[in-house]
């Protein structure tokens, strides 16, 4: 009964918005759902399999560009979007993995490689021309569901709760199953975890696929509610940098985690932004809060909760 | 293309000699902490905005104020080392790997409340000065930088190795345990190595200022660089530094050469890349 309380409340906080009529409550709720979803998204595979990245932006640009050229270029329906930003992601998941792991890159190398891709990525989408080079890719207003474009924000919200769902689930399938088992094998000795029959590099390379693939799809969120993409927006390190804090100061390679880290992570840069106009802050904010959960509270804020529940 | 060929080559030397210093204090962190020092960028540009301030505010002139901010630079990292990064992360791997992570987060974004994200340069007197050697004009701005980061990779180089203190920071590197045996603390050594390899950034600032702009991202832009010609020369090798930062130097400007100024940047991630796939232990680094 009292381990439920915190996903119970969880799960009231998150229907409030649908009964406001606030455009700010909603627009503040879509935001930080989001946030969750690609903090989750990383924690799949930073949290439970431990593969730090620091340039999950890579799978987050490409999923968004896949959505945005489709449309625009080919002038595809908007919602076949999603399950095209899921393969790519996934597949660059797949790759990017499978290349890394197999190369026997580990931690602090991974690390830097993702980062690497992610910077890659970028200067293509710069220069080349499908994706419009620095000018990026504007798509144009057209509200109507069927063009995947809502008037109504809290079918929005409604979407970027539904992606936190499946993320969440795919977590929470880690957590209980048979693969998650191995996985977190592999994480906690990977020597040890060959030996019982686990295929390291495969295991860790398809973890990285499905959680390039959950973030490319809030890529394709992201294009449909603000119709813009350009270079610095889709492969940014401070989207790396925010996924990857959310799941830290959430607590990495838990379920809950991720949701409450998107929750705090947003407290603070609305907070600070309503007192502190200058940019800058409230991102030093998050550093300084990186800082004491990894000094003071490794497993972060979901420790004290699950302490006290 | 061939005529501008040789000026490509030379001005990616004298800029990657450098890039050398800086990646020089980023492969001693690593010889010695067996860390991976991901603040590395945001600190050179900290003390970039360090130059900057001396030079635009105080009139000082980069190369005189480098001995000033290369201290600056060393008690700067040794406080670091000491009360945040080595109380934080308690030796763990990926612990350190986020507090330096943590550490670039707030340096960058303190440095874009202090001094927003408008780009920034100083006039020097040689900044347009250019010297002729034959058929190559010569930026006298660069030719300064890279004689002084050259000279002062041999004093660093000197210091480790003739020195009682470099000595004992080399033995921390080797044999922890060993070294504590014959009376040196490992803690120490790790804060001052953390501080040594600050202090090059300091000296690297002002080298580069001359014919550089600051702005609180290029932190970013350099960490990669700096990352590339260490994994280049091969993690914690002196000499490897070096040559990986004539390299890089080099290959910057033939991307920007070649594939022109949008596409070219992506030499520099892609050769990253492929040396970590393909030959993580580097040119000059001894079997992981």
């Amino acid at each position: 009964m009292r381990r439920a309380a915190v996903p119970l409340a969880l799960g009231v906080l998150a229907l409030l918005p649908f009964a406001s009529s606030s455009q700010f409550l909603v627009t503040l709720a879509t935001l930080t759902a989001v946030s969750a979803a690609l903090g989750q998204a990383w924690n799949i595979a930073g949290g439970f399999g431990g593969l730090t990245s620091f340039g999950h932006a890579a799978f987050f640009g490409l999923g968004a560009y896949a959505a945005a050229i489709l449309q625009t270029r080919y002038g595809l329906n908007p919602w076949l979007g999603l399950p095209a930003a899921a393969a790519v992601g996934g597949a660059a998941g797949w790759l990017i993995g499978f290349s890394a792991f197999r190369a026997g890159l580990r931690g602090s190398y991974f690390a830097l490689v993702t980062l690497a891709f992610a910077e890659a990525f970028r200067v293509l989408a710069n220069s080349l021309d499908i994706t419009g080079g620095g000018s990026g890719i504007l798509v144009a207003l057209h509200p109507a569901p069927g063009n995947f474009q809502f008037a109504d924000r809290r079918v929005s919200y409604a979407l970027a709760l539904l992606l936190l769902g499946l993320a969440t689930g795919a977590a929470a399938w880690l957590a209980s199953g048979r693969f998650g088992a191995q996985l977190m094998a592999v994480r906690e000795n990977e020597d040890a975890a060959r030996a019982l029959g686990v295929a390291v590099v495969r295991t860790k390379s398809a973890t990285l696929a499905l959680s390039g693939a959950l973030t490319a799809l809030g890529g394709v969120l992201y294009v449909q509610s603000y119709l813009y993409l350009d270079p610095g927006i889709a492969f940014s390190a401070e989207r790396s940098v925010e996924m990857l804090l959310i799941a830290m100061i959430g607590g990495a390679g838990t379920i809950l985690g991720p949701l409450l880290g998107a929750i705090v992570v947003h407290a603070i840069a609305d907070t600070t932004r309503s007192l502190i106009a200058t940019p800058g802050v409230a991102p030093m904010l998050y550093g300084v809060v990186l800082l004491v959960i990894v000094g003071v509270l490794p497993g972060g804020l979901v420790r004290i909760v699950a302490r006290h529940a | 293309m061939t005529a501008l060929l040789l000026p490509a080559i030379v001005g990616g030397l004298l800029t990657g000699g450098v890039y050398a210093l800086v990646a020089l204090g980023l492969t001693l962190i690593y010889g010695v902490l067996h860390i991976v020092n991901f603040a590395h960028g945001a600190l050179l540009m900290a003390a970039m905005f360090g130059a900057w301030l001396l030079a635009a505010k105080l009139g000082l002139d980069p190369l005189l104020a480098l001995p000033l901010l290369t201290a600056a630079m060393f008690a700067v990292g040794w406080a670091l080392y000491r009360f945040v990064i080595g109380p934080v992360s308690r030796g763990q791997d990926r612990a350190i790997l986020l507090a330096t992570l943590g550490v670039a987060v707030v340096i960058d974004n303190g440095a874009l409340m202090l001094f927003t994200g408008d780009s920034r340069t100083i006039e020097t007197p040689y900044a347009l000065a250019m010297l002729q050697a034959g058929p190559l004009l010569l930026p006298e701005a660069k030719l300064i930088a890279f004689v002084c980061a050259l000279l002062l990779a041999a004093l660093l180089w000197a210091f480790m190795a003739l020195t009682d203190t470099g000595r004992a920071i080399r033995a921390v590197a080797r044999e922890p345990e060993g070294a504590m045996l014959v009376g040196i603390r490992p803690q120490r050594m790790f804060a001052l190595a953390y501080g040594i390899g600050t202090a090059c950034l300091g000296a690297a600032a002002c080298l580069l200022l001359p014919s550089f702009y600051v702005s609180p991202q290029v932190g970013e832009s350099f960490v990669l660089i700096a990352f590339t010609i260490v994994v280049l020369g091969g993690m914690g090798s002196f000499p490897g530094a070096l040559v990986g930062g004539l390299l890089v130097g080099v290959t910057e400007n033939l991307g920007g050469l070649y594939l022109g100024e949008s596409l070219g940047p992506i030499c520099v991630p892609l050769l990253f890349i492929a040396v970590l796939l393909l030959r993580p232990t580097g040119l000059f680094g001894a079997a992981r």
